[in-house]
C-alpha cells in the first residue's frame, strides 16, 4: 500500500519547487529533497517510492520549469490525480512519463489514506473505494510505453504523433 | 474552411491545415532557452539524446538574464557552460548578463517574426504574440528536442476572442486591461487555449507584449495580436495570415477600456483583482519596476510622469529593473533615467532582477513589495510570508511616492 498525499487548487510550481532551491542555484542531487520544502515540509522527508498525489483544479500553474516535475518523480510518485493540469506543466509531466490523470477524488479522499495504483486496470483501489481513473489519450500511453519523450524519440526517430493511431485522438 | 490566427499559423508550420483539438508535429522557427535551465537542455542534448551538433544553430537563442550577473559561484558555473555550449555550437543569438530578459529581447531584436512558431524553456513565452506569433512556454525537455530536431508536438488550442472597445483613461494602463480579465475569467479561465485580442490598435508593441505575456497567467497556451500597420512597421506579415470572418471562436469576451480603473492583485494569486483605491491600508517596503511584462520604455517613462518633482516616501527602497540594454541607453537619453534617480529610485542591471527571488531585492519575512512582474505566488520573490502586489507602473510610482497603495490619479 502506499500513501495518499492530498492538496487543494492551484498548487503553483513555485510551492512545488521554489526557484531558490532550482538545480541552478542549487544542485540536481538535492531535487527530492527540496520538494513542497516551504508548501509542506513534511513532504519531502516522509515520501515513499509509490506514493500517489491527489489535488483540486489547475495543479502545476505557473513556470515552467520542469524540475517541478522532475522534482515530485525523483520523489518517486508514481501519479498524479487531479481535475485539471495547467497545461505546461501537463506536458512536462507527459515527456518525463509520469502518469497523470485527469479525475476529481479531493472529496472522496483524505491525505494519509493508503492507496493501490493499477495502471493496466487504469484504477485507483483504497479502503475507501475502487476509482476509476480515466485512460489517457493514445498518443500519451505512446509516450509513457517507453517512458518517456526522449527514450520514444531515440527508439523512433519521431514524435509519436506522426505514426497512424497515435495522433488522432483530440483531447 | 476560416481558421483562427492560430490554427492558421499551426497549419504553415505543420505543412498541412490542422484544427482546433488535433494533435500536431510543427517546425519551430526559434526555440530558446535561458541561462537557469540551458544546463538541463545541453544534459539532455549532450547525454540523453547523444546530439553533439544542433541541426539548426540559426533557429536557437540562449539568454543569461534570470541570475545576471552571476550571484555564486553555482549560478557562474552554469553560465560558463551556457556560454560556451552558444560558442561551440554557432549559436548566433546568444545574449549575455545585461542585455535584458530573453521575451524582451525576442522581439527587441527580431528573432521572432509574425506568422511563426516559437518557443522558450520560460512561460511568458506567449509575449511573442505581440508581433502575431505563435509562442508557447514549454520545458527542458521540449526545448531539447526542438534545438535537435528543429521541431515540437503540440495540441491545436481553441480560440477565445477578446473585444476591446472603448479607450482607456489617463494613468490607466495595458496590465490594468490583463488585470481586469485575469478577475473575470480567473487564473485557469483560458487553460489550454489560445487567446486573440482584436481591437488593439490603439495599442503600442510595448502593451501588447504586456497583453500577450499575462495570458500565461490565465493558463493560455498563447496569446495574439492579430497582425495590423504595427505589425507590418516590426517585419513583414506573412499574405496568409490574417483574421478570417466565421473562424470558430470558443467564446467571445467583451472588454470595455472606458470602465477600466487602476487595479491591483493581491496576494497569493493573481486573479485576486481590488482596485488600487481600495488598499491605501496596504503599506510596502519595497517597489519592483521592472520584468518582462512591464520593464519596457514606456513602463519607465509613465513612471517617471508621476515621479517628476517629487520624492519616494521614507522607509520605501524603488528598484528599477530596465528590461533590456537598449531600454536602459534609451531611458538614460531621453531623461527618464535621470527623474528617476531625483527621485530616489535605484536602478538594477537589465535582467529579470528579484521577479523569482534569486537575486537584486529578494524579499525578507513580514515584508511587502508592490512590483510590475506577472506573479505573486507564496515565497515567489523571497519569504514564504512576505506580501507580493501586483501593478501597472503607474500604480507603482504613485505607490513609491506614498508608501501605502495608491490609485496615480490621486497624484
Ligand atoms: S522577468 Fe520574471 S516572469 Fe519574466 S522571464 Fe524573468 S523571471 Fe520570468
Amino acid at each position: 500500500m502506499n500513501r495518499i498525499w492530498c492538496f487543494g487548487d492551484d498548487i503553483d510550481t513555485d510551492q512545488i519547487i521554489p526557484g531558490r532551491y532550482s538545480p541552478y542555484m542549487t544542485s540536481e542531487q538535492d531535487l527530492a529533497r527540496y520538494a513542497f520544502i516551504e508548501r509542506r515540509p513534511d513532504f519531502a522527508p516522509n515520501v515513499r517510492p509509490g506514493d500517489i498525489i491527489v489535488a483540486g483544479k489547475n495543479f502545476g500553474c505557473g513556470s515552467s520549469r520542469e524540475y517541478a516535475p522532475r522534482a515530485l518523480q525523483k520523489c518517486g510518485i508514481a501519479a498524479i490525480i487531479a481535475p485539471t493540469f495547467a497545461r505546461i506543466f501537463f506536458r512536462n509531466a507527459i515527456n518525463l512519463g509520469i502518469p497523470l490523470f485527469e479525475a476529481d477524488l479531493t472529496g472522496v479522499l483524505a491525505d494519509g489514506d493508503d492507496g493501490r495504483l493499477d495502471l493496466a486496470l487504469g484504477q485507483l483501489v483504497t479502503p475507501r473505494g475502487v476509482h476509476a481513473l480515466p485512460q489517457p489519450p493514445a498518443f500519451v500511453r505512446a509516450i509513457h510505453a517507453e517512458g518517456g519523450i526522449v527514450a520514444y524519440y531515440q527508439k523512433y526517430h519521431r514524435f509519436p504523433v506522426e505514426s497512424s493511431g497515435e495522433g488522432t485522438d483530440t483531447w | 474552411m476560416s481558421q483562427t490566427l492560430s490554427e492558421q499559423i499551426l497549419s504553415h508550420a505543420a505543412g498541412r491545415p490542422v484544427r482546433a483539438g488535433e494533435l500536431t508535429v510543427v517546425e519551430i522557427s526559434r526555440a530558446m532557452t535561458i541561462d537557469s535551465i540551458a544546463p538541463e537542455v545541453i544534459d539532455v542534448l549532450h547525454e540523453q539524446l547523444g546530439i553533439h551538433q544542433i541541426p539548426y544553430p540559426e533557429r536557437c537563442a540562449i539568454f543569461i538574464d534570470h541570475v545576471a550577473p552571476a550571484s555564486s559561484l553555482a549560478t557562474a558555473q552554469a553560465q560558463v557552460r551556457a556560454r560556451h555550449f552558444a560558442r561551440e555550437q554557432g549559436i548566433e543569438a546568444f545574449y549575455d548578463a545585461g542585455q535584458g530578459i530573453c521575451h524582451q529581447l525576442m522581439v527587441e531584436q527580431h528573432l521572432v517574426m509574425p506568422g511563426s512558431v516559437a518557443i522558450g524553456s520560460d512561460s511568458h513565452s506567449t509575449t511573442y504574440g505581440a508581433i502575431a506569433a505563435f509562442g508557447t512556454g514549454m520545458g527542458t525537455t521540449d526545448v531539447a528536442l526542438a534545438f535537435a530536431t528543429g521541431h515540437s508536438w503540440l495540441r491545436v488550442p481553441e480560440t477565445i476572442r477578446v473585444n476591446l472597445t472603448g479607450t482607456l483613461s489617463p494613468v490607466v494602463d495595458a496590465k490594468d486591461i490583463v488585470l481586469h480579465l485575469l478577475s473575470r475569467v480567473r487564473g485557469d479561465g483560458f487553460t489550454y487555449q489560445a487567446v486573440e485580442f482584436h481591437g488593439a490598435q490603439a495599442l503600442s508593441l510595448g502593451s501588447r507584449m504586456t497583453l500577450c505575456s499575462m495570458t500565461t497567467e490565465m493558463g493560455a497556451k498563447a496569446g495574439l495580436v492579430p497582425p495590423d500597420d504595427l505589425t507590418r512597421n516590426y517585419a513583414p506579415v506573412p499574405d496568409w495570415l490574417r483574421v478570417e470572418g466565421g473562424a470558430d471562436y470558443e467564446d467571445v469576451i467583451h472588454v470595455n477600456l472606458d470602465e477600466i480603473d487602476p487595479l491591483v492583485a493581491c496576494p497569493p494569486a493573481v486573479d485576486n483583482v481590488v482596485p488600487a483605491r481600495d488598499l491605501a491600508d496596504v503599506h510596502v517596503d519595497q517597489v519592483f519596476l521592472g520584468t518582462c511584462t512591464n520593464g519596457r520604455l514606456q513602463d519607465l517613462v509613465a513612471a517617471a510622469e508621476l515621479l517628476r518633482g517629487r520624492r519616494i516616501a521614507p522607509g520605501v527602497r524603488m528598484i528599477i529593473i530596465p528590461a533590456s540594454h537598449a531600454v536602459l541607453q534609451a531611458a538614460s537619453e531621453d531623461g527618464t533615467l535621470s527623474t528617476l534617480l531625483a527621485a530616489g529610485a535605484t536602478i538594477g542591471t537589465p535582467g529579470c532582477g528579484p521577479c523569482i527571488g534569486r537575486h537584486m531585492g529578494v524579499i525578507g519575512s513580514g515584508e511587502v513589495c508592490l512590483s510590475t512582474g506577472n506573479r505573486n505566488f507564496t515565497g515567489r520573490m523571497g519569504a514564504p510570508d512576505a506580501d507580493i502586489y501586483l501593478s501597472s507602473p503607474q500604480v507603482a510610482a504613485a505607490t513609491a511616492l506614498r508608501g501605502v497603495i495608491t490609485d496615480p490619479r490621486e497624484i
